[in-house]
């Protein structure tokens, strides 16, 4: 049953535009850079990014808890809300503490934002029924908080944050404090659950995994600055930059000489696809993601190598070949290929697999 | 053998600080109760002393209670939303406000008392009413009471929880009411016990800003030793021996309680 099945036209959320939100705190750190983002009616838009990137605070000011710096605009469908304080932005919030409250039990908490809209009683338990049977909270409406554990408080904190049907839905790294077993299974509830209500939300993480699974576009952030926007396909498949082609996922990015269309390493020759800028010449920087290596007969083959480690992860092996670029090489193998340490190995990458980054610092 | 005699004489030493403690406190309150202290207390038991107590003084006593609770209220009133003010704005100009709602902790009662005097003691109807004794009380026992309510909201994420209730559309006095205070309940509770245990004991200050008709009791137990007879002091202490410690055990309870649920898992 859909939580919103009782036809509320606000249902679906509003679109989200932010416009050159910056913050600088009082204390002079500046903790985001002017930012742009635009978020579509229904859209689940993931934040990603190392602690200290910025995106909790882009978070807290789409929600009104913190306000941008001036020049930066927050609107909800066209709607200015900079100056609209957290209480009137009608948002739902899971914070990564849940900020559930201890002095009420668990039916009181999910229907406080009901209570507070001036809901009946009657209206509002009903409500409270419906959220307890989608979030799968059954039997427990009438326990404390501190008698909960994780992953209950975390349905709790999303059920209470959904029940007063908001116009966005902001999540705060909701399941960072829960162990790596149910990490998973509620990443899988909260994707369904995400798309059942079809609602504007923007989620932040750090996980990398979490933001490609329940993610329409993912947002990489790098110190206070968007460093790239696309699907989740796009952010993996294309990165624009050295970091993020390092912090989605695994990937070998090696330097390489350029010329004639021609990647010139240690270990052979590549040619990427579709080329590149002509006027490019000299050094680059390439990226080769592990599972878009494959093993071929050393003679003939592409690249050439050998093994200087393995590691066994079970669904496939991973082996560290050097001598191909300046620097070893992570390779995905299947697992039912025999290698050993030392053997002697050929490679071979699909053209449309390489990617060249602009040159950065690293 | 060698435990046993650390045991006893810890115990023995123990007891003997124990007793060096209780025993005056024992025999000034028998003293309350003896017909003639001189005589000791085989020249009787009596309640009269308490009685003429009673007689002479009862007005102190009601009037400490009724300074106690309304210092009561005022520490409440002021101290609960200054504690929620500070803690969320925790920067160094709410630093600085702690520290000066701590200031009256470390200056003498009597200076405050003096200050107080010079500032207000023009208003001559203020002077004269217990509402002025009610200012001095609440100076000297705002700090306990701010304190301990900060201290639960350290404990307790209230940051968060006043978010949590913000973005649920609860506006600032909502929230206060239906959030943080029930959460801090424990930090007050604390705080009123202490508020109004200190407000009855306060001799300094009281002495000081009291008149004639404005004698509280701790004012009056002074009087009382210097100019009656030892008896009559002696079951003035007992009278309020009998208030106070009720109020101290309920502090002790309440003490070992907090360590319990208070605490909010993160």
């Amino acid at each position: 049953m859909s939580p919103e099945s009782s036809g509320n036209s606000n249902g679906h959320g509003v679109a989200v535009r932010l416009e050159n939100c910056a913050k600088t705190f009082a204390d002079g750190t500046q903790a985001l850079g002017p930012v742009s983002l635009d978020v579509a009616r229904g859209e689940t838009v993931v934040l990603l990014g190392p602690s200290g990137c910025g995106k909790t605070t882009l978070l807290r000011i789409i929600a009104g808890l913190e306000t941008p710096d001036a020049g930066g605009r927050v609107l909800f469908n066209r709607t200015d809300v900079s100056s609209v304080p957290i209480e009137r932005r009608n948002v739902g919030m899971v914070f990564q503490s849940y900020a559930l409250f201890p002095n009420m039990d668990v039916a009181e908490n999910i229907g406080y934002g009901l209570k507070i809209r001036g809901v009946s009683r009657a209206e509002r338990s009903a409500r409270v029924a419906e959220l307890v049977a989608v979030t799968g909270i059954e039997g427990l409406e009438h326990r404390r908080i501190d008698q909960l554990s994780g992953g209950q408080r975390q349905r709790v904190a999303l059920a209470r944050a959904v029940a007063v049907r908001p116009s966005v839905l902001l999540l705060d790294e909701p399941l960072t404090a829960l162990d790596a077993a149910l990490r998973d299974r509620l990443r899988g509830e909260l994707d369904r659950l995400l798309r059942t209500l079809g609602i504007t939300t923007v989620y932040v993480t750090h996980d990398q995994s979490e933001a490609m699974v329940l993610g329409d576009r993912i947002v990489v952030m790098r110190k206070g600055a968007i460093a790239q926007v696309g699907t989740p396909r796009d952010i993996y498949f294309a990165p624009t930059s050295r970091f993020v082609a390092e912090f989605i996922g695994a990937a070998n990015i090696v330097e390489a000489a350029y010329s004639g269309g021609s990647l010139l390493l240690p270990g052979g020759t590549l040619a990427p696809a579709g080329g590149c800028d002509a006027t490019l010449n000299g050094r680059v920087l390439v990226m080769i993601r592990p599972e878009s290596i494959r093993l071929v007969p050393v003679d003939g083959a592409e690249l050439r190598g050998h093994v200087e480690t393995l590691s066994f992860v079970g669904d496939r092996q991973r082996a560290v070949i050097s001598g191909v670029a300046a620097k070893p090489i992570m390779v995905d193998v299947p697992n039912s290929v025999a290698l050993k340490i030392g053997d002697r190995i050929g490679l071979t990458v699909d053209p449309s697999a390489v990617r060249l980054l602009p040159g950065e610092p690293s | 053998m060698r435990d046993r005699l650390t045991f006893a004489a810890q115990l023995v030493f123990t007891i003997l600080v124990a007793a060096f403690l209780i025993v005056p406190a024992a025999l000034s309150m028998l003293a309350g109760v003896t017909v003639n202290y001189f005589r000791g207390i085989q020249s009787g038991l009596t309640l009269q002393w308490v009685t003429q107590v009673w007689e002479l003084y009862s007005d102190t006593i009601f009037r400490s209670f009724l300074i106690a609770l309304a210092t009561l209220v005022v520490t409440l009133i002021v101290g609960i939303p200054a504690a929620y003010a500070l803690h969320l704005r925790n920067d160094r100009l709410s630093r600085a406000i702690e520290e000066v709602i701590t200031l009256p902790l470390a200056i003498p009662g009597l200076a405050l008392a003096l200050a107080l005097l010079l500032t207000y003691g023009g208003f001559s109807d203020f002077r004269r009413s217990w509402l002025f004794i009610l200012a001095g009380h609440a100076v000297f026992t705002l700090p306990f009471m701010v304190r301990s309510v900060m201290a639960v909201f350290g404990a307790i994420d209230v940051k968060t929880l006043d978010e949590g209730a913000a973005s649920l559309g609860a506006w600032p006095w909502r929230r206060f009411r239906d959030v943080i205070v029930p959460n801090a309940a424990p930090g007050i509770l604390a705080g009123s016990l202490m508020v109004v245990t200190l407000s009855l004991g306060e001799f300094n200050l009281t002495w000081m800003l009291h008149t004639p008709l404005t004698k509280t009791l701790p004012v009056g137990l002074a009087d009382s030793y210097a100019s009656m007879r030892l008896e009559v002091a002696s079951a003035y202490t007992l009278v309020f021996f009998v208030m106070i410690v009720p109020l101290l055990v309920a502090m002790q309870v309440f003490a070992r309680y907090r360590g319990g649920p208070t605490a909010l898992p993160r």
